[in-house]
């Protein structure tokens, strides 16, 4: 059985404007997104900045109220859950965010960071939260003196690794990875993915992993779905989709990536333009749009849910894409 | 590095440091290139390394009064920039060199339109009657594939998305036909499809105006794809030199290697552990005097490597390396 199924979800949000700040539009940030996410498993979720995948990955773990749809959460459905009765569920699931800098406050010591999970579930003794916080400390590799310091005093990966620390305190099932490692030095980004990949197999949890480097995603997925404007494009295993990807789109991010070796230099097929805004998106393929692909009409008359193409790999069936 | 008309910048033995309340601190320690004419030199390296000092060194645009070069030589077509007085270097910049930065937005006057930025980019260095003004705007607009220029032109940054900022960017640094464009991580605020559109641009501009680029990147997919040569930078120093095709086949420093086995690849096997460099980027204040990447080499160095610094040497032909014995190996 899965952990996480996700069915058509919808996060829209009004666009206010004019004197009585009424919605005039609605900014269709992640529009009917399904898929499901086993035990020990991870997910990728790749795409261009503002294809609502932070949003996505904001409304799984309920830091937003979604719109229409369903999460299904464990048998729970925490879709409209209020925030008192989706408490005792937080603790399951768990975020790490881009900027350590920023997720983490810089008036609380890192005892204080990592202590503060416990409190919130009234879980231990004082004494038994000491002992929690330096195994934790010891499990994302910073030394027990780090607990009295402040996070400023860390470098960018050290702090990532307290962000972690703190996601996993719980003994979560599910975390959102939001761009765990776009804000960190190149030589220490693999640093922090191996750690995610040693947690993940101690812990058994579950990732959604999302970041816009493609070879990142691919490193640490399972599956990897791609996201184009509020919408999944493609789904596949991760193997499957690099060698094999169907959607037009797909094709153009992974055409895109610069790939760390002059032999492999090669003419590129280049994507035009720029991301449309979710706010009012075009009917249809919103990519079959933005190329202004001949057979764009027929994709606005048709069902765009996706469809299985082989095992396991699914597809966005427009005309016009695929 | 052997000196020769070739190339049309020559840097050596550039110390760059700032002086701060905790003392001077040496951000670009002794560091040596040449740019060939026509050709792009990718320096990459990571956050703090010094490679957009040494930029804004080459442009002497270092942050004032703090910023300081303190020794060596830049040598811009046989002319010494170092030092130059102020007002020729106002000639030389927008002018003969130019500047994109990473993040267009901040780059960019958010109060003024693009066609007056633009406008002013010529009027600094040339003189010329309004109408030729709007022309060379509109033409180099064209040139960086912005849609509809004449309309652009009297739009404001922010009415522009972040591959168009760029491009705006770009169109300002090249409008005077510059010999010599010094990049620093112009795509890293982009998405990738937008990066690949920008790196092709600057590429066929290039080509096309026949200049020489220095593209600075944390990034070794970019520099694969775009630079000839390639310096690595460490710590305020370069390690390894050499051109690009040489420097991912045959790395011969620890770090170079390093930094080559730790990216994750698409072809390599999924969620298995990589190969990563232990430690953190070194903090200026703890440059050491010897081998700066001797504590994450996981190798032995001995008192002398880690007190006397390196020499470089030409360990094959063209191919430069920061010689410590125990990370060149």
């Amino acid at each position: 059985m899965s952990l996480l199924t996700v069915k058509n979800l919808q996060q829209h949000f009004p666009v206010r404007g004019g004197v009585m700040r009424r919605a005039v539009a609605s900014c269709k940030a992640v529009d009917g997104v399904s898929f499901s996410l086993g035990e020990g498993e991870t997910l990728g979720l790749v795409g261009e900045s503002g294809c609502g995948k932070t949003t996505l990955g904001k409304s799984i773990v309920r830091l937003l109220k979604p719109t229409g749809g369903s999460i299904d959460f464990e048998g729970h459905d925490i879709t409209q859950a209020s925030m008192g009765s989706i408490r005792p569920l937080r603790r399951y699931m768990q975020m790490i965010f881009q900027d350590p800098a920023e997720s983490l406050n810089p008036r609380h010591t890192v005892r204080d960071i990592l202590e503060e999970p416990f409190i919130v579930q009234k879980l231990g003794t004082k004494d038994e939260r000491r002992k929690w916080v330096l195994d934790l400390l010891d499990k994302v590799g910073l030394s027990s003196a780090s607990a009295d310091r402040f996070p400023f005093e860390f470098s960018g990966g050290q702090r990532q690794r307290i962000g972690i620390a703190r996601a996993i305190a719980l003994k979560p099932k599910l975390i959102v990875c939001d761009e765990p490692v776009s804000a960190l030095d190149v030589s220490v980004q693999s640093q922090v993915l191996n750690l995610l990949l040693d947690l993940q197999r101690d812990m058994g949890l579950s990732y959604l992993f999302i970041a816009h480097g493609l070879s990142v995603v691919k490193h640490m997925s399972d599956r990897v779905a791609v996201m184009y404007l509020g919408k999944i494009v493609e789904m596949a295993p991760a193997e499957e989709l690099y060698h094999n990807p169907r959607h037009a789109y797909t094709k153009a991010l992974l055409d895109a990536i610069p790939v760390p070796d002059p032999a492999k230099r090669r003419q590129r097929q280049l994507l035009q333009g720029d991301v449309p805004s979710p706010i009012n998106p075009p009917a249809g393929c919103a990519f079959g749009h933005r190329m202004k692909h001949p057979k764009w009409e027929e994709s606005t008359k048709m069902d765009l849910s996706l469809k299985e193409v082989s095992p396991g790999h699914f597809v966005q069936p427009c005309p016009c894409c695929t | 590095m052997s000196s020769s008309t070739s190339s049309i910048l020559e840097v050596r033995d550039l110390v760059t440091a700032f002086d701060t309340d905790a003392g001077r601190m040496t951000a670009v320690d002794g560091v040596s290139f040449d740019v060939p004419r026509g050709k792009t030199l990718g320096i990459v390296g990571e956050s703090g390394c010094g490679k957009s000092v040494t930029a804004f060194s080459i442009t002497r645009l270092l942050p004032q009064p703090h910023g300081k070069i303190l020794g060596g030589s830049i040598r811009f077509e046989g002319r010494d920039l170092v030092s130059a007085p102020l007002e020729d270097m106002q000639k030389v910049r927008g002018n003969d060199i130019s500047m994109i930065f990473q993040e267009p937005m901040t780059a960019l006057n958010p109060v003024q339109t693009v066609g007056r930025q633009l406008a002013e980019a010529i009027l600094l260095h040339t003189q010329c009657d309004k109408a030729e003004v709007l022309a060379r705007s509109i033409d180099m607009m064209k040139k960086v594939r912005i849609p509809a220029p004449e309309q652009r032109l009297n739009e404001y940054p922010h009415q522009l998305s972040g591959g168009m900022r760029q491009r705006v960017m770009i169109a300002m640094a090249l409008i005077n036909k510059p010999k010599l464009l010094i990049a620093d991580e112009p795509t890293t605020a982009l998405d990738v499809t937008v990066q690949a559109q920008i790196l092709d641009l600057i590429a066929d501009l290039q080509k096309e105006m026949g200049m020489s680029v220095i593209l600075i990147t944390h990034d070794l997919g970019v520099i694969a794809e775009v630079c000839d040569e390639v310096a690595v930078m460490y710590a305020g120093r370069i390690v390894e030199q050499a051109g690009v095709f040489d420097l991912f086949a045959n790395p011969r420093h620890a770090y170079t290697k390093g930094l080559l086995d730790s990216i994750p690849r698409l072809d390599s096997t999924p969620k298995t552990l990589l190969k990563a460099i232990p430690g953190n980027v070194p903090g200026i204040a703890d440059f050491k005097p010897g081998c700066r990447f001797a504590e994450r080499s996981g190798r032995e160095h001995t008192h002398a490597h880690l007190t006397t610094r390196p020499p470089i040497t030409e360990i094959a032909p063209n191919h430069f390396v920061e010689h410590c014995p125990i990370c060149v190996a």
